[in-house]
């Protein structure tokens, strides 16, 4: 998993989007280009379209104006190899609580253990992952007898693992400790510098990334008058 | 040709459009609806014969028959509104499509409750489990569902594909349920009296009878266009056009 | 389709972790079928001769009640949003769910149903018939179920919305399986219907998928 990625296995591009919620106008004329190497921060206030531009992003809404180009083509024409190529993290974490877990991890992996894929991950690397996010030793406990924060780290040990070139991470460092923000903060330096990427809501101050890119969706909406 | 249809959608999608055609057409739908009603009632209460066998009473068709036709093929029409609405995403198609619940709700009911009214005098009793009037209320359960779940769903653009799902769904059903309903009426009830069925009808009888089904059609337009044409100020309420007709 | 194995197992664990929610609706399948000898008539030559309605009537609020939760707690925590992110087919995921809910529902129901003939003096000959309906209708009962599951997750308190849009669309299955076990109780024939319920099965196992993984994205619309 230390080997970095192709260079040109990221390549998202959003020319001119517009997404209105409500009658009201999140986002207009907007334009980026994620590549590898990048990590790009979204901030502003809250309600300023954080999420749904995330979630554009990852390709779980279609409900926007404008261009969204994987590799030079509409990303919804060639969704299944996006889906491939980029983790999704929600801020619904998808764990069940009455499974422990190695079980859970075991569901959020499944499509990446199928052994007819290029590095197919394998049951050892989902354990070895659980003890990265200091899980070990609960990994068969039930879920619901586990803090909310051990709950997330079960989602978060993914990212260990996870053999996709673009991560897309919607506020992953709610409800972690001080181990757990220096942690989470490693992973994305480890896959920025593997020459990944990343994609990330957070209010949280990331440092020590020369590549990032803080698109500030308040301010964006100030320039274009949408206030 | 091409060129028209492309032209006639994007036409059909615009609210402003439709609202400013519509305006010219309601006049002559409320005319055509009053005359309609006149000419085919008078006909029809006044002129046509008695039936042989069931009196005055099968005048009653003259209002059953309509209702229980348009309450069919308003299902269906709400249904390929939905269908429009989520394969082209046109909104207007979701504005029509939730106008028509209600209406044809209603003339299920109309068609429910007048066939009761004429099973009375036919059957001696307000309600046999007859094939047809057990789709009916069948129906009528459809409509309930379509609108309970729109109430129930608050996002509206979600709301709308919501309706528009259960009603293709109820679509490919109403045949077999239709289908299946009557099967398990000859098997319980070989000799009922069916209500509407006559090979052949005279033909004092059956004009007013055609001339009610147009009729109601041409009301249910009427009625559809009206209440879209309220969806469309609603929902257009922030854009300037509406803004200068209220105003003016 | 690995995403879809996982989930069939995965909710095959939840389901035998938290047993309650199958055994409920088996419970309330058996005192349903219970009051109708109460309130009606117990007497044995009556009671044959409803039995199999009143035990396809009972299947079929069970099922209902057990339907509710099918998609609730996916749209709930995130799954369904894991699912469309995969890329993974949602036809054969809805396809999947309902296969899980079979297994936890129509199934156990068609085993027990022998028990609640005995109670309601179904005669001998329509036992097979029962069983034989109850395998192949409850089937359909769970795809068409499934639709309204999904139409209805996001929605408050949404299991008696959910049982006000599928009842309607369960007449077919209802008519043609009671009718199945009476004719075999009376020793006529009953292929036809079984017939009937085989097509609408093998309908609904091609159709429902599509309404349910449209109704599924709903849910994610925000």
């Amino acid at each position: 998993m230390s080997t970095s990625f192709a260079p040109d296995s990221v390549d998202l591009i959003a020319r001119s989007l517009y997404c209105e919620r409500d009658d009201r106008v999140l986002f207009q004329h907007l334009d980026l280009h994620v590549s590898n190497g990048h990590l790009l921060q979204l901030a502003g206030p809250n309600g300023a379209g954080k999420t749904t531009l995330l979630r554009l992003l990852a390709g779980l809404n279609r409900d926007y104006d404008g261009e969204l180009l994987w590799k030079g083509e509409s990303l919804h024409k060639v969704y299944s190899e996006y889906a491939h190529d980029r983790l999704y993290l929600g801020h619904l974490a998808a764990i069940k609580r009455a499974l422990s877990p190695i079980e859970n991890l075991r569901w959020l992996m499944s499509p990446w253990m199928s052994e007819d894929r290029d590095h197919a991950v394998s049951e050892d690397q989902l354990w070895g992952a659980l003890d990265q996010v200091k899980l070990a030793g609960y990994e068969e406990t039930p879920c619901q007898q586990l803090s909310a924060g051990q709950q997330r780290r079960v989602g978060l040990a993914r990212l260990a693992i996870v053999p996709t070139p673009l991560w897309i991470l919607d506020e992953p460092f709610t409800a972690l400790d001080v181990d757990g923000v220096r942690w989470l903060e490693e992973q994305i330096q480890r896959q920025v510098g593997r020459n990944g990427a990343v994609v990330i809501t957070s209010h949280h101050a990331l440092q020590n990334i020369p590549t990032l890119v803080r698109l500030d969706l308040g301010a964006l909406a100030e320039q274009e008058g949408l206030l | 040709m091409w060129q028209w249809l492309v032209r006639l959608y994007h036409r059909l999608g615009s609210p402003k459009w439709f609202y400013e055609i519509t305006s010219r057409w309601i006049p002559w739908l409320v005319g055509l609806s009053v005359v309609g009603c006149a000419v085919g009632l008078v006909l029809g209460l006044l002129y046509a014969p008695a039936d042989y066998q069931q009196g005055n009473s099968f005048r009653i068709i003259y209002i059953h028959v309509p209702a229980a036709l348009l309450a069919q093929s308003a299902f269906m029409m709400m249904a390929v509104a939905g269908a429009v609405f989520l394969i082209w995403r046109m909104k207007m198609a979701a504005w029509v499509a939730r106008s028509i619940a209600p209406v044809g709700a209603s003339f299920c009911l109309i068609a429910l409750l007048t066939g009761a009214i004429w099973g009375k005098p036919t059957w001696g009793t307000w309600w046999v489990w007859d094939a047809r009037l057990t789709s009916m209320l069948l129906l009528l359960f459809l409509y309930f569902g379509v609108m309970a779940l729109q109430r129930a769903i608050e996002s509206e653009d979600a709301s709308h594909r919501a309706g528009a799902i259960l009603s293709l769904v109820g679509l490919v059903n109403i045949p077999i349920i239709k289908y299946s309903v009557e099967w398990w009426n000859t098997l319980h009830q070989p000799a009922t009296l069916k209500l509407t069925e006559k090979p052949s009808m005279h033909p004092d009888m059956l004009v007013p009878l055609l001339i009610m089904i147009v009729t109601t059609y041409v009301f249910f337009a009427l009625l559809v266009i009206l209440r879209t044409r309220n969806e469309v100020l609603w929902h257009e309420r922030k854009r300037s056009w509406v803004r200068d007709l209220l105003e003016s | 389709m690995s995403l879809v194995m996982a989930t069939v197992k995965r909710d095959l664990l939840l389901a035998a972790r938290n047993p309650g929610e199958w055994l409920n609706p088996l419970m309330f399948f058996l005192m349903v079928a219970a009051l109708f000898p109460l309130a009606v008539d117990p007497d044995p030559k009556f009671l044959s001769k409803i039995a199999g309605g009143v035990i396809w009537v009972a299947a079929l609020l069970a099922t209902l009640l057990s339907l509710d939760a099918l998609y609730k707690a996916d749209v709930e925590d995130g799954s369904l949003e894991q699912w469309l992110a995969s890329g993974e087919s949602l036809y054969v995921l809805a396809l999947g769910k309902a296969l899980v809910h079979w297994i936890a529902s129509g199934l156990p129901l068609t085993l027990m149903s022998p028990l609640l003939g005995l109670m309601m003096a179904l005669p001998d000959d329509a036992f097979p018939a029962l069983l034989l309906s109850l395998g192949v209708g409850t089937p359909v009962l769970s795809l068409l179920g499934a639709v309204g599951a999904a139409l209805t997750a996001g929605v408050r308190s949404g299991g008696l919305l959910l049982s006000l849009l599928i009842l309607p669309l369960y007449i077919p299955v209802l008519i043609f399986a009671a009718s199945a076990v009476y004719h075999a109780g009376i020793g006529m024939s009953y292929n036809g219907q079984i017939g009937f319920l085989g097509a609408m099965l093998a309908l609904a196992a091609c159709l429902t998928p599509f309404a349910s993984a449209a109704a599924l994205k709903l849910n994610l619309s925000r």
